[in-house]
């Protein structure tokens, strides 16, 4: 059985053209865009791991994008480490909630894991609010970027893309490994047919459980270089509008999709950038119409849809 | 007079909040137990829905002069009627899919309401005059009651109560009961189970509507006023487990009261005490108290 596809083909030669792209970028386009467009690629790409690849649809992972944003903010501005050693605490924190929330979560399955996750999430928010370290409405503010590994001034937006950039290809790589791993085709396989796996001998819910930790742990490590380039780390990164937000990311650039992420997290952000300011409080209505427009008719997303178009021409 | 040097009519009052929302999770929890049931999906737009209830009876009231108990009947019936829209023009073609597409859909619905309603009426939030004949409160001895309280427990305890005598002893809800089983055996039974399905969905968001407009006196009339309480909700339904109709109506009940004794005790866990005793059920009965394993 052939089963992979044109894209899936040529996907090194394609990595290495964004690579590049990524390279040359800041030089074009406004630098703090395009941190953004990364940190949620991201979230977006562990986000994927997990529904994509492993077949959970987790709606929590704001929790552990804005934990580790608190984590990483209080360290860097309150301890007063480094920004490598606040955006490693804030990755070992998310991956640490993600064990918690994981172990929990995957008693059930399907939309009951979904809600689990979800109403988890609302716990962290709700403790985001009361505890007073956080900030509460306010947020934490004034992080400041400091010098990474002590040397390097991050005040420059150029070196502070480098650094996401060279984050991001990390994170990239880390789930590029994941998925193309023996541990990566069980995943496949429980998504499959979780049944099955389990009848092969297979410890189903560890496997899944290492998914959610390793997502987790990711998803921090986005909202922890969040924090770093906003200076900010805000209520509004664990709130559940944002684990909507990565769901529609995902969605709108291809479920189970390697590259699929990378361009709904694009796409969404530069509309976001783009709405802001012209429409005001219809931006949630437009993305709730893209949201419904993906589900009903368009479910491959925007990467999905491109490989069965090419695969339909018949170039192989 | 005191218990455990708490007074009784703090304790009192605050039991009563509980059990207003109590009545609330019941009602919303039910609603989404009976869409579950027939449809398999979980409507992430309820809190929406609930909210549009709300906003629809305080439109009635502030442009049009209609008052409450003319809203009561109204509001959920126009908000089930979109409802019926819904499922007519976009779950029916996702019933083949996974759930999740439901569920995703739903809360894309869920984020265009919201949005609509935000850029109307602002997030400030409205008020909303309790009706003139459940105005006032009377006397209870140990604390004071007032009327329009007492009332939403009874009306929605009636709403609740009535909803489970039609699915658990009509022969409508025998039909509903088999549609859940095997749609497709009642179906070659002649019974219309696509127009069951529809009546169904409609139900259940009329319920979410109904709630809305009990609520309205009570609390602001506010876009994000479902947003938050769904989520309690979810957790509530993890809880009981979505197994029965009766099992969501007594877990939102009871969760209502926890929460109301959890605000005398120890405020400042109120809001997240829900969720505690949801991972509390979920590691000793994954299944939720009332679930099937």
């Amino acid at each position: 059985m052939n089963s992979t596809t044109y894209l899936e083909n040529k996907l090194p030669l394609l990595l290495g053209v964004l690579f590049v792209i990524g390279l040359i970028a800041p030089f074009a386009v406004y630098p703090t865009f395009l941190m953004k467009i990364l940190c949620y690629a991201l979230f977006a790409c562990a986000f994927n791991l997990l529904l994509g690849f492993a077949g959970l649809l987790s709606f929590g992972h704001a929790a552990f994008l804005g934990t580790a944003g608190y984590v990483c903010g209080m360290m860097v501005r309150d301890v007063g480490v480094t920004p490598e050693v606040g955006i490693l605490a804030g990755t070992v924190a998310a991956g640490l909630l993600g064990w918690l929330f994981g172990s929990l979560a995957i008693k059930r399955t399907g939309i009951y894991f979904a809600m689990i996750t979800l109403a988890l999430a609302q716990m962290v928010f709700f403790l985001a609010i009361q505890i007073k370290e956080t900030g509460g409405e306010d947020g934490l503010q004034g992080v400041p970027r400091g010098h990474l590994f002590g040397l390097l001034d991050l005040s420059d937006n150029i070196a502070m893309y480098y650094l996401v950039f060279a984050i991001f290809c990390f994170g990239f790589f880390v789930i590029y490994r994941t998925i193309h791993s023996p541990f990566g085709q069980i995943l496949k396989a429980i998504r499959e047919n979780e049944p099955r796996a389990i009848s092969l001998g297979y410890d189903v819910a560890k496997f899944k459980l290492i998914a959610f930790i390793i997502s987790a742990a990711l998803a921090g490590m986005a909202g922890a270089t969040k924090t770093l380039v906003f200076q900010l780390a805000s209520l509004s990164d664990v709130h559940w509008h944002a684990s909507g937000e990565v769901v529609l990311m995902t969605l709108l650039g291809g479920l189970g999709t390697i590259l699929g992420p990378i361009v709904g997290a694009a796409t969404i952000v530069a509309l976001q950038t783009q709405l802001a300011d012209s429409v005001g409080s219809w931006v949630t209505v437009i993305m709730g119409g893209i949201f419904v427009l993906c589900v009903l008719s368009f479910r491959r997303g925007i990467v999905g849809e491109l490989q069965a178009l090419i695969k339909r021409s018949g170039v192989n | 007079m005191e218990i455990f040097g708490i007074s009784t009519a703090l304790l009192g009052s605050q039991l009563l909040v509980g059990l207003i929302n109590g009545s609330f999770y019941a009602i919303l929890s039910l609603g989404l137990a009976i869409i579950f049931g027939l449809l398999n999906i979980i409507n992430f737009c309820h809190g929406a829905q609930y909210m549009m209830g709300a906003f629809v009876a305080w439109i009635a009231l502030t442009r049009f002069g209609i008052n409450y108990w003319v809203a009561l009947i109204a509001a959920p019936l126009i908000v089930g009627i979109v409802g019926v829209l819904i499922e007519r023009l976009m779950l029916r073609r996702l019933y083949k899919l996974d759930h999740l597409y439901g569920l995703l859909l739903t809360f894309g619905l869920a984020l265009i309401f919201e949005g609509i309603f935000r850029d109307q009426f602002g997030i400030s939030g409205e008020s909303y005059e309790v009706p003139e004949l459940l105005s006032g409160g009377v006397n209870l001895g140990f604390m004071f009651l007032p009327i329009y309280r007492g009332w939403v427990i009874i009306a929605s305890l009636t709403v609740c109560f009535g909803t489970w005598y039609m699915i658990e002893r009509t022969k409508l809800g025998a039909y509903l009961r088999a549609g859940t089983e095997n749609s497709a055996m009642v179906q070659a039974l002649g019974i219309n189970v696509p127009l069951l399905i529809t009546f169904t969905y409609g139900y259940g968001v009329a319920l979410a509507a109904f709630a809305g407009v009990l609520a309205a006196p009570i609390f602001q009339v506010n876009p994000l006023m479902g947003s938050n309480l769904i989520i309690v909700v979810f957790a509530v339904v993890v809880i009981g487990g979505m197994g029965s109709i009766m099992g969501s109506i007594l877990t939102g009940l009871g969760l209502g009261l926890i929460e109301g004794l959890t605000r005398v005790f120890y405020p400042e866990a109120s809001s997240v005490v829900v969720f505690v005793i949801m991972v509390i059920v979920l590691l000793l009965r994954p299944a939720g108290l009332f679930g099937k394993s």
